[in-house]
């Protein structure tokens, strides 16, 4: 069977009778199951996803299916599915099963989604290597011996290496984006709060999004339509109407884009993917659109802001995992405080663990106010410059990472240069607007590695046309 | 007789939570209602399962306004809502939602009576918003403690006082005050042996004139008024008797025991928790707008404060007749539909005060299944003014009738049972001569100057009349032929 890369080509082979939905099925399975190896998926609900694929065929046969007929989608392992087990990715949810669907994926069911599976993650999507995970590590489609990028490598790894036509990841500071970097697809962080959270199992509240991870900008742009919207389950989620973007994918007129300065001559950026960078500049100039250099001058505050804030909320969210209510206990726990104790540190992994402490630090009584409060002032301010560079510029480019895809081990030594993986992404987190990685680049050793485009708050419309012209000029 | 504790003068503050009666809890939809099977009230959200998230609700928030607006405090245009972080079994999220350095109401004040019966009023520091945990139910088998997670998302309030309350009494009345009050707003119910109202109490004592505040101690686990008064003056004294015997009070937490009326070390300051006080990041901070305030404005009942003040000053009550009839909500409620009928407002305060509670209590009813109406009782009233009746007659013999026959007014009763008082003058003075004429002895005494005897000529009459003379006629008569 032939590779599928978009829905789009799905539903036509779909209308003319060539494929059908549970053969398509069939086909993401045997692709699972020919390289385990990947370890993306944790557990594949074949016999459900065939049932569904039937349905749907059907439907589709009478002209009655969803838009999304034909989108057959592997979820993070963080996302709620009613009757389906969730874990994170961590021990601590060993045996768990939800109660309830998450509100994205009620959406997509309604619209015909096939969910296939749930995919490896860092544990509790913390990470940046997919290295973090009580279930091993993820390997890289492209190179077996490379990281897929995490938090969402599972996700990125399935898509990548054709296990499955699109995924949902989660993004807090990089993970849908600095994965698909790696594997060269599309990951879309939309605006904080255009998508519901809820049944999103949250690893730091006011950053976490869910999104899409695909293999086009159309598939992401749809994904997203159907995903969007207010949501009575989470407050935090906008009420602002949500455009039909995969008909909305045409740009018009010439773009103001920045680029921050600072950024591309930092000393971590490799040289490949620094000159692919000036390269897209000259390429934009030409085409009469405007890129200029802006000052950015809170590089060196983005990744400590963020991990003191995301530590702190992570801290409180993940208080639930007790050993009490549900998931993993201790055997030999005795008494209350020891099967906190016991649970704990039996159910959770090392990073995990790492930022529990973290973060309980900077809440504490007497720490507060130096680093939660200020940290929180920090991100105000990032937020705020953010916003004046937005208000001139319709986006911001940059790479997603500073590199291609790094070998497995390489640096889980050291938690600081895992960190500063995220330099590029988090800042779109901290200020809350909507950011895309594009497979925009190629290194020599042929591995891939993503572009960013920033834009504004819920104007994904945008930012999604104008991937979609990036990716169509591509050469 | 001066002891040494006279020179001690008390300091008390008051946090007391009271349960929301909203329908549902404080951020889900699940139930909120009180005595449920054990874990039937939880959905995904009440369990604090992964991924769920809270959504405020907005009756809540109306309960925090209601009661503001009665203590004249003032309510905070923006809601934030932060997490308190602790473990505990029952506390399924691991944080409870509340409030910290931006409380929903700050200020106000609550009047209340202090031992000298004299006006004071306390200041309310603070009112904010929160959520009850569940229960953890240590007694219900041998092996586990279990957990019932109905309680767990309820909405509660926390009003927070000044530390201006001076006696164990004044504890008391500023308790019955608040729980008069949210009861008159029907925000909460005010039951403490149920735990809808809890109280805290931070106690402290210091020499006299001493300005400024000795350390306090919080004593916890009250489960009535009268039990906070008891802790309060156990705990006072044992306070005196450590400073006396050279000791120094150590700020810790202590639990009230009702048994002995003791208290008991729970956990020292050292050990106590560091919440990890930070904002709630799922909820957007909430904006109440002047129209909301407004609008709950127009709908406030009549509170309980007003009413007294009205009782004395406009209807003439004493301060004890307005009290009582203000204590209880319906019960003000029905005086206040019973004075639409009837400018009588003493005979109608007696009326309540006196036969109705009465019957009330003998049948054990409450007022709300009191069946007769208020024009009905109106009608006894004007029965009475207008002397066709006696007094006792009406409440001895016309409510009963009334209770029974909610159509019939006093008047149609007291016809029927031939009630209405005879001002036949011609009748009463023959029957009043026939008493005189069979008691000559009486007579004689009467006119040696006991006044006295007049009482027992006219209990012979009413005898005589089956109750039915008019006695102030009656007594004029037997004045004229005593004479």
């Amino acid at each position: 069977m032939r590779k599928y890369d978009s829905i789009i080509e799905v539903q036509n082979d779909l209308r003319s009778g060539v494929l059908n939905l549970p053969q398509l099925v069939r086909y993401y399975v045997s692709n699972i199951n020919a390289k385990p190896q990947l370890n993306a998926f944790l557990e594949v609900w074949e016999e459900e996803a065939i049932k569904r694929a039937e349905e749907i065929q059907n439907r589709f046969n009478k002209g009655e299916a969803g838009k999304l007929a034909g989108m057959i989608i592997g979820l993070k392992d963080n996302i709620c599915f009613k009757d389906h087990a969730v874990s994170a990715s961590s021990k601590i949810l060993e045996g768990f099963k939800s109660i309830y669907n998450s509100t994205v994926v009620d959406r997509l069911l309604a619209e015909d989604a096939i969910l296939l599976g749930r995919l490896n993650c860092d544990e509790f999507a913390m990470g940046s290597s997919n290295e973090n995970s009580a279930f091993g590590a993820v390997k890289n489609p492209l190179d077996e011996s490379k990281v897929p990028g995490g938090s969402s490598g599972g996700s990125a790894a399935a898509v990548a290496g054709d296990l499955c036509l699109a995924a949902l990841g989660s993004d807090t500071g990089g993970s849908i984006r600095q994965p698909a970097s790696l594997t060269g697809i599309v990951g879309l962080k939309p605006t904080y709060g255009r998508i519901s959270r809820y049944g999103l199992i949250a690893y730091a509240s006011s950053f976490d999004q869910i999104g899409p991870m695909t293999r086009s900008v159309y598939d992401s742009a749809l994904l997203l339509e159907v995903m969007a919207g207010g949501d009575e389950f989470d407050s935090t989620a906008s009420h602002n109407a949500v455009p039909e973007y995969s008909k909305l994918l045409e740009t018009k007129g010439k773009k103001k884009i920045a680029y921050i300065k600072d950024c591309l001559e930092s000393p971590g950026l490799n040289p490949e993917v620094k000159q692919r960078i000036y390269q897209l500049i000259d390429q934009l100039k030409a085409e009469g659109h405007s890129v200029d250099p802006v000052d950015f001058p809170h590089l060196d505050h983005l990744v400590p802001t963020y991990y003191v804030l995301t530590t702190a909320e992570a801290s409180s969210n993940l208080a639930r995992f007790d050993g009490i209510h549900y998931g993993y206990r201790s055997k030999d726990a005795a008494g209350i405080d020891n099967t906190y104790k016991k649970s704990r540190t039996e159910g959770f992994g090392k990073e995990v663990k790492r930022r529990i402490m973290l973060g309980t630090f900077v809440l504490s009584s007497g720490y507060y106010d130096a680093y939660y409060g200020k940290a929180q002032q920090v991100r105000r301010v990032i937020h705020d410059k953010t916003m004046k560079v937005l208000e001139e510029y319709d986006f911001i480019l940059t790479p997603t990472s500073t590199n291609e895809a790094f070998a497995l081990g390489e640096n889980t030594k050291d938690p600081i240069a895992m960190y500063l993986e995220d330099i590029f992404t988090v800042q779109a987190n901290l200020a809350g607007v909507p950011a895309i990685s594009l497979p925009l680049g190629r290194k020599q050793s042929g591995l891939p590695f993503g572009i960013q485009l920033m834009g504004r708050k819920f104007e994904e419309q945008e930012l999604l046309a104008f991937s979609q012209k990036m990716m169509n000029q591509e050469v | 007789m001066s002891t040494v504790y006279d020179k001690y003068e008390l300091v008390v503050g008051l946090e007391v939570h009271m349960q929301l009666m909203t329908k549902s809890k404080a951020y889900s939809g699940d139930a909120n209602e009180y005595g449920n099977l054990p874990n039937t009230n939880v959905s995904a959200i009440s369990l604090g399962h992964p991924g769920t998230l809270p959504r405020v609700n907005s009756k809540s928030v109306e309960c925090a306004i209601k009661l503001a607006l009665a203590c004249g405090m003032d309510i905070h245009k923006y809601v934030f809502f932060a997490r308190k972080n602790y473990f505990y079994a029952d506390l399924p999220k691991g944080y409870q939602i509340t409030q910290d350095k931006t409380p929903i109401c700050t200020g106000g004040q609550i009047k209340i009576k202090t031992e000298d019966n004299s006006d004071k009023w306390i200041t309310i520091t603070r009112a904010h918003l929160e959520e009850d945990a569940g229960k953890s139910m240590h007694d219900q088998d041998p092996f586990d403690t279990l957990i019932d997670l109905n309680r767990a998302g309820v909405p509660l309030i926390e009003v927070v006082s000044e530390p201006e309350i001076r006696s164990s009494k004044e504890a008391y009345n500023y308790l019955t005050e608040l729980r008069k009050l949210v009861r008159y707003l029907e925000i909460c119910d005010g039951n403490m042996e149920e735990g809808s109202m809890r109280c805290d109490a931070n106690i402290s004592v210091r020499i006299k004139g001493e300005t400024a505040f000795g350390t306090r101690c919080e004593v916890k686990n009250m489960n009535s008024i009268r039990n906070v008064q008891r802790a309060i003056e156990y705990e006072m004294k044992r306070q005196i008797d450590v400073i006396e015997a050279g000791g120094t009070i150590q700020q810790e937490t202590r639990s009230f025991d009702a048994a002995n009326g003791t208290t008991f070390s729970l956990r020292s300051k050292e050990l106590a928790h560091d919440y990890r006080y930070f904002p709630e990041p799922d909820l957007q901070p909430l904006l109440i707008s002047q129209k909301q305030i407004e609008d709950l404005k127009a709908q406030m009942p009549a509170l309980p404060q007003e009413l007294h003040d009205k009782y004395v000053s406009q209807f003439g009550l004493s301060e004890y007749d307005a009290m009582v009839l203000t204590n209880e909500k319906e019960i003000a409620l029905w005086y206040e539909e019973l004075i639409k009928h009837t400018k009588n407002y003493k005979s109608a305060c007696n009326w309540i005060n006196g036969p109705i509670k009465a019957y009330l209590n003998e049948n054990a009813l409450h007022i709300d299944d009191f069946t007769a109406s208020p024009e009905q009782i109106a009608s006894a009233i004007a029965l009475v003014d207008d002397g066709k009746i006696s007094a006792s007659a009406a409440a001895e013999k016309i409510l009963p009738e009334l209770v029974k026959h909610t159509s019939k007014n006093a008047l149609q009763i007291a016809e029927e049972l031939d009630l209405i008082q005879s001002s036949n003058e011609d009748e009463i003075i023959g029957l009043a001569k026939e008493i005189l004429e069979a008691w000559p002895d009486k007579v004689a005494n009467y006119k040696n100057g006991n006044k006295g005897m007049m009482g027992l000529f006219m209990g012979e009459l009413m005898k005589k009349s089956g109750g039915k003379a008019n006695p102030k006629m009656a007594t004029a008569i037997f004045q004229d032929l005593l004479k």
